[in-house]
């Protein structure tokens, strides 16, 4: 019926419309932006991003970042996920509060992890109670950057783990129980039942989530400001710098393309990566 | 197998502490003296309840105003997000049309998009169209933000109304309009203002456009996030207490919805 086709054109024309305003354009303007100097198509804010001193620990930082973060929070979010199926009473309580940071900010969260290990914090009262350290000390300083960047892991597990465990969690939902049930019946171990029908049955999910959680990893950024300053670079915290500081919108798009190029180059390895094992595990 | 329950709800209660323990330090912080947070050690009770950094908080230069931005930032991206989104997620739930498919993964691809991308180029736009250091602007990005989610959630929202109904009040006589109005809208309105919430907390929260986009207007988050560095500690606290207030009395609000909300803006 080519009214009805007419009426759903014109249902989605406006969101089509902002979309394309408020995406694709900025998009393609992000590099235009990115490739020129005064009017000039030159790759010279690329080369000025790679000369600056903090360019180098930004991207090790955020790397870093990735690479700690994003399993620990998939192994926690799997745990919380395997122990919401044990649980018989209460369930919707415990996951109501486990949800409960998927409405806190990224800076509110740096913020919350600033007062628990700031000099005279709750950490560190807890930690000389232990007679683990001797009196207010400071952790979060340019001096101490492990300690920093554990803060921010901390920060970031607390903040962001929610959301894995939410799309886990409906994973979980859509395995059959016959499946475990009839494993039982033929003497397999909870480890076992775990590890060869959750797991693989599970893996569309962890893909997901692995996707969605390395790029918002990727855009790590006032978490960081709030607890560090500017003593733990990250590439977003260089971009907003870059931005509102320098003023310089031209290095800052050259962030932003490194950014999205980083994040395209994860989500494909992660569609790859997970597919073939799929397949492999099909045979 | 009771050791294995204990077990379990040993790890279950540790895990709810871990979430729950740092939000009423920030309480006890916020409502706490102002001297307080270099009182050592720590008390983990609150010792005298007084709003005495609330007050210094809400009297420093720029937080009622910031907080009055946020908020209206947030409901103008709730408004535009639901205008545009609604349509447009009810068109796919009801229609079989070419290019379906197509949109669904435009909208599905806009995830992967840094905010970066999407905020350093409009600064440089914004400033030739008048938009830059306005409210509407902000509102403008994080619409864009919210705006992907807002569809996908109202189209499945929509998906579960039957087009029995609907198709039962066109034969009454309804218009297809008239249909829409009083036969789905009532049933999508808590889906609907659930999206609507969502929207809210996502412009709410969010600091990196709302930061290089303004200059004097700015929200509470870029407010907060540019005056960081010359804050006192005591101030910060009460900035992340107020940031995290309005999102904890949300997620209470729309707790039945809050995992098919976030399941589906996840997917």
């Amino acid at each position: 019926m080519p009214k009805e086709r007419l009426l759903a054109y014109l249902l989605l024309a406006p969101s089509v419309l902002f979309l394309l305003v408020f995406f694709a354009w900025p998009f393609a303007e992000a590099f235009i932006v990115a490739l020129q100097v005064r009017g000039e198509w030159s790759l010279g804010n690329f080369a000025t991003m790679a000369r600056d001193i903090n360019f180098a620990p930004a991207l090790r930082n955020t790397m870093l970042l990735i690479l700690v973060i994003v399993p620990l929070q998939v192994m926690l979010a799997l745990s919380m996920a395997m122990l919401l199926t044990r649980i018989r009473r209460q369930r919707d309580l415990v996951l109501y509060i486990w949800t409960i940071p998927l409405g806190i900010s990224d800076l509110a969260a740096g913020i919350v992890w600033l007062a628990l290990l700031s000099e005279q914090g709750y950490i560190n009262t807890v930690l000389d109670a232990l007679g683990l350290i001797e009196g207010p000390t400071l952790w979060l300083s340019y001096e101490r950057p492990v300690a920093l960047f554990v803060a921010v892991v901390a920060a970031e597990l607390w903040r962001a783990t929610a959301i894995v465990l939410v799309i886990l969690v409906a994973g979980v939902q859509l395995i059959p129980r016959e499946y475990g049930e009839a494993a039982e019946v033929f003497g397999a171990g909870a480890w076992q039942r775990f590890r060869r029908i959750t797991l693989p049955l599970l893996k569309p999910s962890l893909q997901s989530a692995l996707i969605l959680r390395t790029i918002l990893a990727l855009e790590v950024f006032a978490v960081v400001v709030a607890i560090s300053g500017r003593d733990l670079t990250v590439l977003m915290g260089e971009a907003y710098f870059w931005q509102n500081d320098y003023r310089d919108a031209g290095v800052a798009s050259a962030y932003a393309v490194l950014i999205l190029g980083i994040s395209i180059a994860c989500t494909l390895f992660f569609l790859r990566a997970l597919r073939v094992r799929e397949e492999t595990e099909m045979r | 197998m009771t050791i294995q329950r204990w077990l379990i709800l040993a790890a279950v209660l540790v895990l709810c502490l871990w979430v729950l323990l740092p939000i009423y330090l920030i309480v006890v912080s916020a409502f706490g003296p102002r001297d307080a947070v270099f009182a050592w050690p720590k008390s983990f009770w609150p010792v005298d309840f007084t709003t005495e950094t609330v007050a210094f908080f809400f009297g420093a230069q720029g937080v009622l105003s910031g907080l009055l931005n946020s908020i209206l930032v947030a409901l103008m991206t709730m408004v535009m997000a639901i205008a545009l989104g609604a349509p447009a997620g009810y068109a796919l739930a009801r229609f079989a049309f070419p290019g379906k498919n197509v949109y669904r993964l435009l909208v599905l691809m806009t995830r992967a998009f840094p905010i970066p991308v999407l905020a350093v180029p409009l600064t440089v736009r914004f400033i030739e169209f008048g938009l830059y250091d306005t409210l509407l602007g902000v509102a403008l990005v994080h619409t864009a933000l919210a705006l992907p989610f807002a569809v996908l959630i109202t189209s499945s929202l929509f998906l579960g109304i039957p087009r029995e109904l609907e198709e039962a009040a066109w034969t009454l006589g309804c218009t297809r309009l008239q249909a829409f109005r009083r036969v789905v809208m009532p049933l999508a309105m808590p889906g609907l203002a659930a999206t609507a919430i969502f929207a809210f907390i996502v412009s709410w929260n969010e600091v990196f456009a709302a930061t290089i986009l303004s200059l004097e207007n700015r929200t509470l988050t870029a407010f907060l996030i540019s005056v960081l560095g010359e804050s006192p500690l005591y101030f910060k606290f009460a900035g992340g207490f107020f940031l995290i207030v309005p999102a904890l009395v949300f997620i209470f609000a729309i707790r039945k919805y809050l995992f098919s909300l976030w399941g589906i803006a996840s997917r």
